[in-house]
């Protein structure tokens, strides 16, 4: 194979407030036209930062101090910056994660597209309508003169992918392509990004921290830490026998069905800032199996097979703490439900004129029912914009709902006033998705944790009691006197599980609490949920869109699409033996790290979610479904009870 | 019996009350560490320090300003010594510190440095020679000439031919007793500041005003160093007299407006609904009103209030002082919408935060909410509003002196300096100097406040922050 791009021994350097700091220090690898690359790290680990030093788009403070980039023969570090344009498009092209902020909110598609080609009038419009139709954007001529806020992230994300083909590049750098998008999208956007390189001879550099994208894409993958590439190999070795104790510390802290009855590995402290000077092994302080040479003496590549290389002193070693962890017993559940929500409708008006008409409404929850015991976890999933968080408000009391009823131990919650709620508010709780927001970063920690006390319980907050709750989360009690911003992402969402903890709650609420984590991170904080739910019997309602999560946290699972319930069942009911097509799709697009060859997989789901200010007639999903049938166009089908815990609504099984 | 009675203006009372204020806010701060690490920063900036000490200048001669007074008439024979007179004229502090300033009139224009009036005149001048005590009529000489200034330069006596020398002489002994001064503040501030770029920048800048300012100062006291206008008062005492109406101006004024500003805009902001329309109606109406008119209607209406009532004044100057803030009032009355609607806004989007429905979920009232978690993370909006509008107030109060609506004729401003100069610069030859003076003193003012309210933001806007 041809080496299309070769990089060697890649520092970047960037003058910060706090010392000179070297996001990437020493990277080296190679990609031949046609290969998939995958950089594969935590955030802070320097893949970004590779990415666009190949590019030499460095921000103002950064730059290259040393090693070579050889790009298709000739060195990119010493070309002028009129060569170097050329390049970028040309040869290499790149796109980002954030698909919504890419794209020039004020130009339409086709303006954007002829930008990039240079060219202007009917013969960029075709050239515009040839791209975005290789990149299966539907009825191209039309998307053209459209503007990005009419677009979906999906369709945004296909556009910046046009884009950047439209320099016929040779090699694709993408950046986290698909992390802001659902799941469904993202196996759309993988298989098109897959079907683009094959079709083109493209080689494609993928960055991303998600294992089970990588196990999907890549045909080699590198390991980044700390600015360094630790580990090489192609995929198959990677997944079968990773060497680096990091890679397996990221393959242990993985959430799956397999490790319901355990906890997850998770790794200590957190990626070393990248103004530190090292000495010895960058991994050693967390390893855990670190011994003196690792903290004196950087560790050589090891050759560990074909292709396969590895930065470590102990390679053989078998340096993965192998499940020492204690069999945890299934919780009691007692089966009186403790939160009930029957038919919970939560309508938006639209309302358009000078007197504020109502000319329509969002039907952001429109009849959702569930059950939920005390000690359980039920995981409310789908994708973005279905009305999980809605739900989460309406059950709260925070958004008041437009019928239907909400039971917390039996007692109505939507008739109550807001004095008349105030002694169930501390029953239950709410954890956010992003842990920068949920603090205000004015209050210290213990102001934050004792305002739920002092408003709620009646004996206030004292020092003692906030103590206490700190280390039940597993942080110091002197953390108190700090304030939000001296916390990273992980402790962060452990001081907001404090807060809600403070006031003694039974049920807690999580909005997707992980998403915004790192993979290590996320197995601290779902150990602690686990952890939290056998001692203390809190019930969850888990709202998430990870279904790994799902499948090592859950008892049972609703699917949620378009404001309404389409199934619900255990667990393994419902994510081993999906049965509304939805479901099944939802599923089946969950990238996964088991080989994935030969498997029978449903193809990808087409189109986006509808807007729940116009649901189609009849099944919401009928426009979507594979399986559509013509009555699924006129009503929609009511619940099928498959067995004495699940629930199908779904015309095919009526 | 005391030699003098306090008077407080109510003007005086505000000021000094907003000095408590910022005192006390400067002791909140130094336990919030989030402020504290903005106002290192600040105090780590050079043109931050340097604007700050040139404020701060301004801000002591203002301050010194404030302090009333009424002195006791000397005791006239024939009336009882029990009923103490005290004078209707209202004194302050620099009035006192700068009484040859103030009391030195000459007839009327004079120059910056003259020993002579500006115009010639038609003078008698006694003929040499001649025995004392015949009639003086018949010995005078009628001369055309530019008379002899009263005080300036009055110790030289008739000889004016070594006044340039001698002015050279008592400026530099002015520039050495001001180095003297500086090296006492810079050995004071060494154990007052940190070492680093802002304490480099506030000695620096010290220098640079004591060198200016301490030969002015020698030379004041003999000399009208910027000159006399119409009335022969000198132009450096008005222009000092001006600071405070500047600094009253830029500083009543924001605090006037800002309750309602913060009140309002963070209420349209977090209760939304009909609330937020009657907010956004209320500055949507006002900000249409073009501002000249409608300050120029309130002021006319409060003029007419304040003269037909007199009773309500025991001195000219505190009917002056009540047109003064009675003025700062409408400009408040008028500026707080811009804030608010940044406030609105800032409180649309703090509303949907999830630390917000965080303590909702706890039922924590909604004003609590309002108070512990919107309000001071937009107080550095706050901030940064009030510095930025100093500066436009300051300016606003010149503009509208010069329109003739701003403050009383006899309070003397800026504004009213800039208007009067507009016939001065009718004169053949120009008189120029009062005009320069203000419009100096002015622009070294506003921009001290423009550099200081952009180091303000840049220390306090969390989108320029770094990371800590």
């Amino acid at each position: 194979m041809s080496e299309m791009l070769a990089v060697t021994d890649l520092a970047v350097t960037i003058q910060t407030p706090r010392g000179l700091a070297r996001p990437v220090d020493g990277v080296s690898f190679s990609i031949a036209a046609g290969e998939v690359f995958a950089l594969l790290g935590e955030s802070g680990c320097g893949k970004s930062m590779t990415a666009l030093s190949l590019l030499r788009l460095l921000p103002e403070a950064g730059s290259i101090a040393g090693g070579s980039v050889r790009f298709a023969g000739r060195e990119l570090l010493a070309m002028s910056e009129q060569e170097m344009r050329e390049v970028r498009g040309g040869g290499m092209a790149m796109i980002f994660q954030e698909p919504a902020t890419s794209l020039n909110p004020v130009m339409t598609v086709g303006a954007q597209i002829a930008e990039v080609l240079g060219v202007k009038g009917e013969a960029a419009r075709l050239l515009g309508v040839e791209l975005l139709d290789s990149v299966g954007i539907p009825d191209a001529g039309r998307r053209l003169d459209e503007y990005p806020f009419q677009l979906s992230g999906g369709m945004k994300q296909r556009v910046m992918i046009a884009m950047a083909l439209a320099g016929e590049p040779k090699l694709l750098i993408a950046d986290e392509p698909t992390t802001a998008l659902d799941v469904t999208i993202q196996a759309q956007v993988l298989d098109l990004l897959d079907d683009l390189r094959k079709s083109r001879g493209m080689a494609l550099l993928l960055i991303s921290h998600d294992l089970g994208v990588v196990a999907e894409m890549a045909d080699r993958i590198g390991v980044m830490y700390a600015g360094q590439l630790v580990e090489v190999a192609p995929r198959d070795a990677f997944f079968s026998s990773a060497r680096h104790p990091y890679s397996k510390k990221l393959f242990a802290a993985l959430p799956d069905m397999s490790r319901r009855t355990s906890l997850l590995e998770t790794i200590a402290g957190s990626v070393p800032a990248p103004t530190n000077i090292f000495k010895g092994c960058r991994f050693a302080d967390r390893c855990g199996f670190a011994k003196s040479v690792c903290g004196s003496q950087a560790p050589p590549w090891v050759v560990a097979g074909e292709g396969h290389s590895v930065r470590c002193h102990f390679p053989d070693a078998e340096n993965i703490a192998v499940q020492q962890l204690e069999e945890i017993r299934q919780p009691v559940s007692s089966h009186a439900p403790l939160l009930e929500t029957r038919e919970l409708k939560l309508h938006f008006p639209i309302r358009k004129g000078i007197f504020k008409r109502t000319v329509g409404h969002v039907r952001a929850v429109d009849g959702v029912t569930l059950a939920l015991a005390q000690g359980r976890t039920l995981a409310l999933v789908g994708e973005s914009g279905c009305g999980k968080t809605t739900v989460a408000k309406a059950i709260l009391q925070l958004l008041r709902s437009s019928s239907g009823s909400v039971m917390l131990s039996g007692q109505e919650l939507t008739t109550l006033s807001n004095s008349g709620l105030k002694p169930w508010r501390g029953a239950m709780q709410m954890i956010f998705q992003d842990p920068y927001a949920s603090l205000n970063p004015r209050l210290r920690v213990g102001e934050i944790i004792a305002e739920g006390m002092r408003t709620l319980l009646p004996g206030g907050a004292d020092k003692q009691k906030i103590a206490t709750l700190l280390a039940s989360v597993g942080l110091d009690a002197d953390m108190a006197g700090r304030y939000p911003h001296e916390f990273s992402g992980g402790q962060r969402q452990r001081i907001a599980i404090a807060r809600a903890l403070a006031v003694e709650p039974r049920l807690l609420i999580c909005d997707e609490p992980t998403s915004a984590l790192d993979v290590s991170v996320q197995a601290q904080i779902l150990n602690l949920l686990r952890d939290l739910q056998q001692r203390l019997g809190l019930a969850y309602l888990f709202i998430t869109h990870n279904i790994a999560v799902v499948d090592f946290l859950a008892h049972e699972v609703a699917v949620m699409y378009l404001g309404r319930i389409v199934e619900q069942g255990t667990v393994d009911e419902v994510l081993r033996n999906p049965q509304h097509p939805y479901t099944l799709a939802l599923v089946a697009a969950v990238p996964s790290i088991v080989a994935t060859e030969g498997k029978d997989k449903a193809p990808p789901l087409s189109g986006d979610m509808p807007s729940s200010s116009h649901p189609p007639t009849g099944c919401h999903f009928h426009p979507r479904c594979p399986r559509a049938m013509d009555v699924c166009r006129r009503e929609y089908p009511k619940a099928s009870q498959l067995s004495a815990t699940r629930r199908v609504h779904c015309q095919l099984f009526l | 019996m005391m030699p003098f009675i306090p008077v407080l203006l109510w003007s005086d009372i505000l000021l000094w009350l907003l000095v408590a204020v910022c005192i006390a806010g400067a002791v909140m701060a130094r336990r919030s560490e989030h402020i504290l690490t903005s106002w290192r920063r600040i105090a780590g900036s050079a043109n931050g320090m340097a604007a700050l000490t040139v404020l701060a200048a301004f801000f002591l001669i203002g301050l010194l300003d404030s302090v009333h007074y009424r002195p006791r008439l000397a005791q006239q024979t024939g009336v009882s010594i029990s009923a103490a007179n005290y004078g209707v004229e209202v004194l302050s502090l620099l009035d006192a510190l700068a009484a040859p300033l103030k009391n030195n009139s000459e007839k009327t224009y004079s120059a910056p440095l003259a020993t002579r009036l500006f115009s010639k005149e038609t003078i008698e001048e006694a003929v040499v020679g001649t025995d004392g005590g015949t009639a003086a009529g018949t010995d005078a000489r009628i001369v055309r000439d530019y008379p002899r200034l009263i005080y300036g330069g009055a110790h030289l006596g008739a000889d004016t031919a070594g006044a340039g020398q001698d002015m050279l002489v008592t400026g530099l002994i002015g520039a050495a007793l001001g180095l003297a001064v500086w090296l006492v503040m810079a050995w004071l501030l060494r154990a007052m500041l940190p070492d680093g770029r802002g304490r480099k920048s506030v000695l620096a800048t010290l220098a640079v005003l004591l060198l200016i300012f301490a030969p002015l100062l020698a030379l004041s006291t003999h000399y009208h160093v910027f000159g006399t206008d119409k009335v022969g008062q000198d132009v450096f005492y008005l222009t000092l007299k001006s600071i405070r109406t500047g600094l009253l101006i830029g500083t009543l004024t924001t605090l006037i407006m800002l309750p309602a500003a913060v009140l309002l805009g963070i209420l349209a902001g977090y209760a939304g609904g009909w609330i937020d329309d009657v907010v956004q109606y209320l500055y949507t109406t006002l900000n249409s009103i073009p501002g000249v008119l409608l300050i120029a209607a309130a002021v006319l209406m409060m003029q007419v209030v304040i003269d037909t009532h007199p009773q309500w004044f025991a001195t000219a100057a505190e009917r002056a002082d009540a047109r003064l803030l009675a003025l700062c009032a409408i400009l408040g009355m008028t500026s707080w919408t811009g804030l608010a609607r940044l406030l609105r806004g800032e409180a649309l989007k703090l509303r949907e935060l999830e630390y917000v429905q965080a303590a909702l979920a706890f039922g924590v009232p909604r004003l609590a909410i309002m108070l512990r978690h919107i309000l001071p993370n937009v107080m550095h909006i706050v901030l940064i509003a009030v510095v930025m509008d100093f500066s436009g107030l300051v300016l606003a109060e010149a503009v509208l002196s010069y329109v003739g609506i701003g403050v009383d004729p006899s309070t003397i401003s800026f504004g009213t300096m800039i208007n009067a100069a507009r016939l001065e610069l009718a004169r053949e030859p120009v008189v120029w100097w009062s005009l320069t003076a203000a419009f100096a003193f002015m622009f070294a003012l506003v921009l001290a406040a423009n550099l200081f309210a952009d180091v303000v933001r840049d220390a306090f806007d969390p989108r320029t922050r770094m990371s800590p």
